[in-house]
């Protein structure tokens, strides 16, 4: 398999040649991150790292989403079920006196998954807009089951006493922890999803994507492929659920309406689905715009709308594919 | 107890019949446009916003419904100039991006125009009473004309569909667009035309509901996220399918929340019993949903031949 070989097959593309390239990037954006809450302190505006610890938790989830979006090409509308189902694993668990966050983390990934396998098992029985739909209604049941769940706070929400404790200790209880924790959350994920997305299971995937009916031909059923990556994220967003919970120390069914899965498509496709780092800057770019407009006005949401629309109008792609046009490249 | 079952499956009767006038022109323009349209429920809103302004304008809910309909049917025509026009024979994706982006717009612009705060609208005169259905049992006036009105415009609308040139271009059109188009058809004007359709079937919806619910601004987002319950089971592009599963989620839904709990208590204790039924009955439409699409994945009446 030479680099440069122009044989006439579909080009799935293979991991990128310029891997040290895109390693050294990756730690220079690592640390350019990790500055934030010195730098936060130092202009004396330690509320910013509030709001940088909401960018990273959100790009968690856009990541996960991106690889059912982007690589899968399943549009789901229920993924912030999984945000929420996520953050109500650590509600529900203080309730009850286990505020591990290891023992949280670990039953929210667990509960995800387990939802995702059977959801997504039925939702995969159809295509296209039925996909869309149905993920919507199960998103929907997942947020009626929390409204109505009154033991832990229906339609209210519920208030954690405190964050989670790592082995007893209070680790995260200072928001600068806890924004290197969502870091650290952020760039262990961003690299396992590289990982799959570039082995031999991202590529069917991305297979899929291309033609499905082809890929079933040469021996690759696209139902165990599409179904494993539609685990794999619901998991991961559980994740940024938990991080979630732990940052508003407050847990609501809010988050997982289905406008809250809204403006995760938003985010992922704002910033160019099927590319890892478009989703980590689209969650950046429509987190600053909601807080950015909100700061100006209280009718900040007709700013976004417009935002939206012109940008479906006038841009297709997101912003990697504007600037994808820009380099004179094709939209992805 | 017979009583109750009867008002409640009136009640649910009415709100099949309202979430049949939001879910037939945005299975239309599913079918015939592919175009998904989150922003159909807004148009919902504007029509029951609308109604209440030309009520308060004239002090009468039937001037106040009758300019209420051209008005939600321009504001619809408008959009589709703008935005909808656009969207058709894009990607699915970037509908839902734009018409989620026209939700925001609209959520936001009406709560600019009008308020946040709920405006309600009197029930008009003529129809505030109850009337006596069987024995004892009383029922308001004005939900039995909603259910009148709403069967008559399904009346006309099945004319419509069935018996019109218009509408054999419409079941056409669902059914194959691009051929329709090939053998000369003006696919512009008949998009136009489905839209305006549908926007003002939605108002009308939006303008009935108006005396008996609260306006406001998001009074829309609720009754989308149904209706797509509901064209998804009756299967997307079929008007016929529409009604049927309108019905079917409205009574669902209603009996479910009135007569879940009950059947329960015999299963289970009655502590549980509530709960459990409280916990399943808002769920039970989606539940019937993904049921559906489990064993027909294209709904019930699919308007497309199987591809």
């Amino acid at each position: 398999m030479s680099a440069g070989a122009s044989l006439p097959v579909a080009r799935i593309e293979a991991a990128p040649p310029r891997r040290l390239g895109a390693l050294a990037g990756l730690l220079l954006a690592l640390v350019a991150l990790a500055l934030v809450p010195v730098l936060a302190s130092a202009i004396g505006a330690p509320f910013l790292v509030v709001t940088a610890t909401r960018i990273l938790i959100f790009a968690i989830a856009a990541l996960s989403l991106d690889l059912v979006l982007g690589y899968g090409a399943m549009v789901s509308f229920g993924h912030a079920a999984y945000v929420g189902l996520g953050a109500y694993a650590v509600a529900i668990l203080s309730a009850h006196g286990i505020h591990d966050l290891l023992v949280q983390s670990a039953a929210a990934v667990a509960a995800c998954a387990l939802f995702a396998l059977v959801t997504g098992a039925i939702s995969l029985r159809t295509r296209g807009v039925y996909f869309i739909m149905i993920t919507l209604a199960f998103g929907q049941m997942a947020f009626f089951f929390m409204v109505s769940l009154s033991a832990y706070g229906g339609d209210d929400g519920v208030s954690l006493d405190h964050r989670s404790r790592v082995l007893g200790a209070r680790l995260i209880d200072g928001d600068v922890a806890l924004f290197y924790l969502a870091l650290g959350v952020l760039a262990v994920v961003f690299v396992a999803l590289r990982l799959l997305v570039a082995s031999r299971f991202g590529r069917v995937l991305r297979g899929i994507r291309e033609n499905a009916v082809r890929m079933e031909a040469i021996g690759f059923p696209a139902f165990p492929y599409q179904l494993t990556a539609y685990a794999v994220a619901g998991a991961i967003a559980g994740l940024a659920g938990v991080l979630l919970a732990n940052q508003a120390e407050f847990v609501s069914p809010a988050y997982m309406s289905w406008q809250r899965s809204g403006e995760l498509i938003v985010m992922v496709v704002l910033g160019g689905m099927g590319t890892l780092v478009g989703a980590v800057a689209g969650a950046a770019a429509l987190i600053a715009v909601e807080e950015g407009l909100a700061h100006f006005s209280e009718h900040w949401r007709l700013g976004l709308g417009l935002m939206l629309v012109l940008l479906v109008l006038l841009a297709r792609g997101g912003i990697a594919g504007l600037t994808a046009r820009l380099r004179g490249g094709r939209a992805p | 107890m017979l009583n109750l079952f009867l008002l409640q499956a009136l009640n649910g009767l009415q709100l099949g019949i309202l979430l049949f006038l939001v879910a037939a022109g945005l299975t239309l323009i599913f079918g015939v446009m592919d175009l998904i349209n989150l922003a159909h429920g807004a148009l919902y809103m504007v029509g029951a916003y609308l109604a209440a302004t030309f009520t308060a304008l004239t002090d009468s809910f039937l001037l106040g419904l009758a300019l209420a309909l051209p008005a939600t049917l321009a504001v619809g025509l408008v959009l589709e100039l703008l935005v909808f026009r656009h969207l058709y024979g894009r990607d699915h994706l970037e509908q839902v991006l734009a018409t989620f982006g026209l939700i925001l717009i609209l959520n936001e612009g009406v709560r600019i125009v009008w308020g946040s705060a709920p405006m309600s609208v009197p029930v008009p005169e003529f129809l505030s009473g109850s009337v006596p259905l069987v024995g004892t049992l009383l029922y308001p006036a004005y939900r039995l004309a909603i259910i009148a009105a709403g069967l008559a415009t399904a009346l006309g609308l099945h004319l419509l569909v069935n018996h019109t040139r218009l509408g054999m271009l419409l079941r056409a059109g669902a059914s194959n667009g691009p051929m329709v188009s090939a053998l000369g058809v003006d696919i512009r004007r008949l998009f136009l035309a489905v839209f305006g359709l549908g926007a003002m079937l939605a108002g009308f919806a939006g303008a009935m509901v108006a005396p008996i619910l609260s306006v406001d601004p998001g009074m829309g987002d609720s009754v989308l996220i149904l209706t797509f319950v509901v064209i998804v089971i009756g299967g997307v592009g079929s008007v016929r399918g529409a009604f049927v599963a309108a019905l079917l989620v409205g009574l669902a839904d209603t009996l479910g929340r009135s007569f879940g709990p009950i059947l329960l208590r015999s299963l289970m204790e009655p502590a549980a019993a509530s709960q459990t039924g409280r916990t399943l009955a808002p769920m039970l439409i989606y539940i019937l949903m993904a049921a559906v699409l489990f064993f027909r994945p294209a709904g019930l009446f699919p308007a497309r031949g199987s591809r």
